[in-house]
């Protein structure tokens, strides 16, 4: 009401002026300049992700032919995918392949990336000079190159027995289990050879440990073991999982990946039941696997808290269920006094405070 | 009480003029062996100096490999009693792996390819890493999740309506192909390049950008001239990773750039190394001098050679690479 009338006094000039001061008006226009500047990524994530995707899901559920004419789609709904999983000769096989490996590998790198970098940590001479051999690797891993050292057997080290290692695993574990874990020894430097960009980000995790917490330990009597699970794990926690992201994604996208190999030898294919609707159905089977593959590993190192941060949960789920309580009661109170005074103005009590109740 | 006798021990010591091995207490041995406050033990920093010397030695035995290999004759090879020192540096090999893998125009596209996109990489993803990072706007954590989600799709699920998408537009096996997607932030690895811009300018203080807009700088101008020169390490780390790793790049490279079934004549030398015996072999059968048959050395002095350049620019270089993440700070989340 109020606000009607004072803006029916107000002369035009002086709205204008209003409207120039109206609050939220700048963060409005902050708003506009911000997604201004990020324009370019969003149309990229219509062209390059949004519209891939759903065609790439269109694609799946077809049988494409290139003709001279064009493509030729034929609609054949999860065809694709049943082929794929029970007809396919390479493709199931590869894919358990791939998450046996990775997910054998992927804990080996990381808490490798980890020993090394607490190692770097130390107060050593030539850290410097440490720091660049394993840094060399990031330089160097890709495909081609990777697969050429394999091939020409600079993948594992002759002075280690890898066969000593590997028929020692398989005489007592199961074929489908010692395998990987074979291959594992196999390729020992190439998967050492994944870890550097990890080791980096560790380290500079660790740099960023507060000293004074390690002194603090010591001077209540805590072992350098019992620090480093006390405080130098919790702390770099989040970092493991981002290591363990990195380290998926990296083997996922790698040349030495037999599966996207797969993939695009069944695009380029000329038999006519593959072609790109075949491939791009391989591809999400694959998407999805590594997908879950990375959230499997993030439930793993998110799920569990901190101990200090359950209390804290318990002590706030306490507090506000005692708060609710409290609320409930005092709306009972006041509903029941409410309720005698209905019923004292309607004459039966004629007092409340009477001694005989 | 332990810092007082240290420090009577070693006034001690300065005065004494006895025999060293009278000054070998129990005591001190030990704690030579196992360290005391001030210094780490002798046990503990042999152990991690061997750990690192042999690790250290695991991880440069391939390179090392290559390289003994890659100067060895095919006498040499075949000789048994030679394992890693060639008995004479023969360069033929390199040579022949050179000519074989047309190593100048390769070594010349390879840098066009790596660095067109790069450059292009480093002007999208700093915008949107500020825009990210400065401004607040409906949605952006949404964006923020798109974006880490992107990082872990994997390539191939977009690749095969993309590659057909070009295909239309007709600029398969062009470098547009490569600049399009870099320029729209969409490039290869480009989220991490994201966060880590964005990570860095949201540690620019903000007062800092305001004063500049007191003084009349618009949005885009405080960011040219405040928030970017601040960025520099974000700015060296982004470029050589993107260099780096659109070097790497082999699949992608292949597929929109070189062309699966047809060659487009773009080429790099990673791809060169990925064809190498096909093409050693065609080169052999053209060469004029008598070209030795495919061996082993021929094959690590070509894989030499194709990581050669970025070798280099590694030990040039060497100290942004490995300070790189901790400047950035890309951990700090």
């Amino acid at each position: 009401m109020e606000t009607s009338i004072s803006r029916k006094r107000l002369t035009k000039e002086e709205k204008a002026k209003l409207k120039k001061i109206k609050p939220g008006r700048l963060a409005k226009r902050e708003a506009v300049t911000g997604v201004i500047f990020i324009l370019p990524w969003i149309i990229g994530a219509l062209v390059f992700l949004a519209y891939p995707l759903i065609t790439s899901f269109w694609y799946a559920l077809n049988n494409i032919r290139i003709t001279p004419i064009g493509k030729v789609f034929t609609f054949v709904g999860h065809g694709n995918f049943t082929e794929i999983l029970l007809a396919d000769a390479d493709f199931p096989t590869q894919l358990i392949e791939y998450l046996a490996s990775t997910i054998l590998s992927v804990p080996v790198i990381v808490v490798f990336a980890l020993i090394i970098a607490m190692m770097l940590n130390e107060k050593i001479k030539a850290r410097g000079f440490f720091r660049m051999i394993f840094f060399i690797p990031v330089i160097i891993v890709s495909g081609p190159i990777l697969g050429m050292l394999t091939e020409q057997g600079a993948g594992s080290i002759t002075a280690i027995d890898t066969q000593a290692i590997t028929s020692a695993i398989s005489s007592f574990l199961p074929g489908p289990v010692a395998e990987p874990i074979s291959e594992l020894f196999e390729n020992m430097i190439m998967i050492l050879w994944y870890s550097g960009v990890q080791i980096l980000i560790f380290l500079s995790g660790l740099q960023k440990i507060d000293r004074s917490m390690y002194e603090a330990a010591q001077i209540d009597g805590g072992s350098g073991w019992e620090c480093f699970w006390k405080i130098t794990l919790p702390t770099i926690k989040p970092l493991i999982l981002l290591n363990c992201i990195y380290t998926i994604v990296f083997i996922s996208n790698n040349d030495q990946n037999e599966i996207i190999e797969l993939i695009k030898a069944s695009m380029f294919s000329g038999i006519q039941e593959k072609g790109y609707g075949y491939a791009s159905a391989m591809a999400w089977l694959y998407s999805i696997v590594v997908l879950l593959l990375v959230g499997l590993f993030a439930l793993l190192f998110t799920a569990r808290k901190d101990v200090y941060e359950r209390q804290v949960k318990k002590a706030k789920k306490q507090m506000k269920k005692e708060e609710r309580e409290a609320r409930k009661i005092e709306r009972r109170s006041i509903r029941n006094a409410k309720k005698i005074e209905k019923r004292r103005k309607s004459g039966r009590y004629k007092s409340y405070a009477g001694s005989d109740d | 009480m332990q810092e007082a006798m240290t420090k009577d021990k070693k006034m001690k010591t300065s005065k004494a003029v006895r025999p060293w091995y009278q000054d070998m207490t129990k005591e001190k041995v030990q704690r030579f062996l196992f360290g005391s406050k001030e210094k780490e033990g002798f046990i503990k920093m042999f152990v991690i100096y061997a750990l690192l010397i042999c690790i250290g030695f695991i991880y440069i035995y391939p390179i090392m490999y290559m390289i003994s290999k890659s100067f060895m004759s095919l006498d040499d090879l075949l000789d048994s009693s030679i394992s890693w020192i060639p008995s004479s540096i023969n360069l033929s090999n390199y040579v022949q792996a050179a000519n074989s893998m047309d190593f100048w125009k390769s070594l010349m596209q390879s840098i066009l390819i790596a660095g067109i996109p790069t450059l292009c990489n480093v002007v999208s993803c700093s915008l949107i890493g500020y825009g990210l990072a400065r401004f607040e706007f409906p949605f952006k954590k949404l964006v923020l999740a798109i974006i880490i989600f992107t990082f872990v799709l994997p390539s191939q699920i977009t690749m095969i309506p993309t590659y057909v998408m070009y295909s239309n537009m007709g600029i398969l096996g062009t470098l547009w192909s490569f600049i399009l997607p870099s320029l729209l932030g969409m490039g290869i690895n480009a989220p991490i390049f994201i966060l880590i811009f964005y990570q860095f300018f949201k540690q620019v203080p903000k007062v800092l950008i305001e004063a500049a807009q007191i003084d009349g700088a618009g949005y885009f101008k405080s960011f040219l001239r405040i928030s970017l020169p601040s960025a520099a390490p974000a700015l060296i780390t982004v470029t050589l990773f993107s260099f780096v790793w659109y070097w790497n790049e082999s699949y992608l490279t292949e597929m929109y750039v070189h062309g699966v079934l047809t060659s487009s004549g773009w080429t790099t030398l990673v791809i060169q190394l990925d064809q190498f015996a096909a093409n050693y072999s065609s080169y052999a059968t053209t060469a004029t001098n008598a070209a030795t048959s495919l061996n082993e050395s021929i094959s690590m002095a070509g894989t030499m050679l194709s990581i050669l350049p970025l070798l280099l620019m590694y030990f040039v270089l060497q100290r942004y690479f490995v300070e790189s993440i901790d400047r950035t700070g890309i951990t700090g989340e």
